[in-house]
């Protein structure tokens, strides 16, 4: 049984000198959550981006490893291909069509959809999970509040039926109440519709608490990757991601001058 | 009636016919801008082509105009394709001012080429519609006139409609908005480009067609690539109602210009006329009347 999606040692390299990703691996197993944490610039955006198949038309490529999904190597096919496999990446940034409609947005989604009923039928969904988009459905999407875009691009996604979600920082600059929402969401699509999803999130805390598997980055390789169980009880992650010290409590900022952890993983 | 209020309404008339006309041919050149920011200075010249190809099937081929009107359209179906793909294509990636220069220089051989084939003399469709005015509320409109502008309203009302339901046109919406988001939806971006060529050089050629009936067939027709400058930007580059509403507006104005201005200057207004007013859209409304703001922050 092959895992959803496997990417083996991979190494990307923009604009033939930038060397981005160095020897990256990870894996989703079939219908889990798995969240990347790491440092602005760690590379987990590439990695998607990798995965999607986006990076050909920005210069980048991946120049060693494999990337599988199902078994079946994707890192040579372009992202029309890939997205009609069922790999559905949603970029950080609330990218919906601003001059489209709510309902547009949705029905461009689903442009990998071809029987009209399915997608019907799946737009009863997207109301189902997120109720706050059917009273605008005939408004212009950007026109609409930052959570509800939000909202807009995960119910897009949803519209090509993927069973692979790729997440880039769905937290980004949403109130907390709002994340706190949408991330019950994710969770109970996740559930439903067994949709594995590779969530990337800076936000560790929250990531933490729906993914099943962890992974942290930094400079382009993975440094230490486990269950969400161990990941919390790591001294390193709870003091570089989780912000609390050894005790387990708040940290002082007192403290912070005086003595800096260093962390294990680099030795 | 009063005489004057028939002159005006006569001019209108005949304006909102030009209009029409023009009214396609920014719709072709807004399609093309809109999906693969490319200004398209070879517009007129697909125009000019296709005015030529349906006047070659129905007088070389002999092929009842209605045929040649449709063998028309495919083959600029087939042109467009084939211009986006050998021309336009490798430009991928270059800078905007390159694509630019590549098709003013496909504007420049497409029209020698056409010079050489057909040659530089006015050319005429044989007589398809009667010219039998017809007599409408006290004013005499030409069976041409009619037919050109129900052409026009029937392809702007199904351009409309496939933009706003078919697969193909939000795909063409998302592609002209974002690129990358397009990719992210399975969206074949070079497919899409393609199409906007093809359906560009297929509106052109309906435009060239009607004009050809109208005023005959020379290498004026490629001044019309001109003259869209002015429809779109008044009704803002990137809006495909704009482009609509920009091209009946620019039609009615110069003809209103032309009819009133012309006998008092000495004539050339007409033509100059559309140009006037763009530069003073240009200094009130820079994004044109539907165009889409772009606020950056500093």
């Amino acid at each position: 049984m092959h895992p959803t999606l496997s990417v083996n040692n991979i190494e990307v390299i923009y604009k033939d000198v930038i060397l981005v990703l160095k020897g990256m691996s990870l894996e989703v197993n079939e219908g889990r959550i798995v969240t990347i944490l790491g440092n602005n610039g760690a590379g987990k955006t590439t990695t998607l981006k990798a995965i999607s198949g986006i990076l050909k038309t920005e210069d980048g490529e991946v120049t060693d490893g494999s990337i599988e999904f199902y078994g079946q190597r994707i890192d040579k096919k372009y992202a029309e291909a890939i997205v009609r496999m069922g790999i559905f990446q949603v970029m950080e940034g609330r990218r919906v069509v601003e001059d489209m409609t709510v309902e547009e947005n949705l029905f461009a989604g689903a442009h990998t959809q071809t029987n009209r009923k399915n997608r019907k039928e799946d737009l009863e969904m997207i109301y189902n999970y997120f109720p706050a988009l059917a009273p605008r459905k005939r408004i212009m999407a950007g026109y609409i509040s930052g959570g509800e875009q939000q909202m807009l691009v995960v119910g897009r996604a949803l519209m090509s039926r993927p069973k692979l979600l790729l997440l880039d920082e769905p937290s980004m600059g949403l109130s907390p109440l709002l994340v706190s929402e949408i991330f019950k969401i994710i969770k109970k699509i996740n559930k439903e519709k067994e949709i594995s999803i590779l969530l990337v999130e800076q936000n560790a805390r929250l990531a933490l608490s729906i993914a099943s598997h962890g992974y942290i980055m930094e400079n382009g390789r993975i440094v230490l990757d486990d269950t969400v169980d161990k990941l919390m009880e790591n001294e390193d992650v709870k003091e570089f991601y989780l912000g609390l010290s050894e005790v387990g409590t708040k940290k002082s900022y007192r403290d912070v001058k005086h003595y800096k952890r260093r962390k294990r993983w680099l030795t | 009636m009063s005489e004057s209020i028939a002159f005006f309404s006569q001019l209108i008339v005949t304006g909102v016919v030009l209009g029409s006309v023009y009214a396609l041919v920014a719709l072709g050149f807004v399609l093309i801008y809109k999906s693969t920011s490319v200004l398209n200075f070879a517009q007129g010249e697909l125009l000019m082509l296709g005015a030529y190809i349906c006047l070659a099937f129905t007088i070389q081929a002999h092929v009842p105009f209605v045929w040649s009107f449709l063998l028309t359209l495919a083959f600029s179906f087939a042109f467009g394709l084939l211009v986006e793909r050998t021309i336009l294509r490798p430009m991928i990636g270059e800078s905007i001012i390159s694509v630019i220069m590549v098709t003013i220089a496909l504007s420049e051989v497409m029209r020698s080429i056409i010079q050489i084939i057909w040659g530089t003399e006015t050319k005429v469709f044989p007589q398809i519609f009667s010219d039998r005015p017809i007599y409408f509320f006290g004013l005499f409109v030409a069976e041409i006139h009619l037919y050109s502008l129900a052409f026009a309203v029937i392809c702007v009302v199904l351009f409309g409609l496939f933009f706003k339901f078919s697969s193909a046109g939000l795909a063409m919406r998302v592609t002209s908005f974002d690129q990358q988001v397009a990719q992210t939806m399975g969206i074949n971006i070079k497919r899409i480009f393609a199409l906007a060529w093809a359906i560009s050089a297929i509106v052109s050629s309906i435009g060239g067609i009607i004009l050809g009936n109208i005023n005959g067939i020379s290498n004026e027709l490629a001044a019309m690539g001109l003259k869209v400058f002015p429809c779109v930007i008044l009704g803002g580059l990137d809006s495909i109602i704009g482009a609509i509403v920009g091209g009946f507006v620019i039609g009615i104005i110069e003809n209103i210009a032309g009819g009133y201005l012309d006998p008092v200057l000495g004539g050339g207004v007409k033509e100059l006329a559309p140009f006037v007013f763009l530069v003073v859209i240009l200094m009130i409304k820079p994004y044109g009347l539907f165009g889409k703001k772009l606020v950056e922050r500093l």
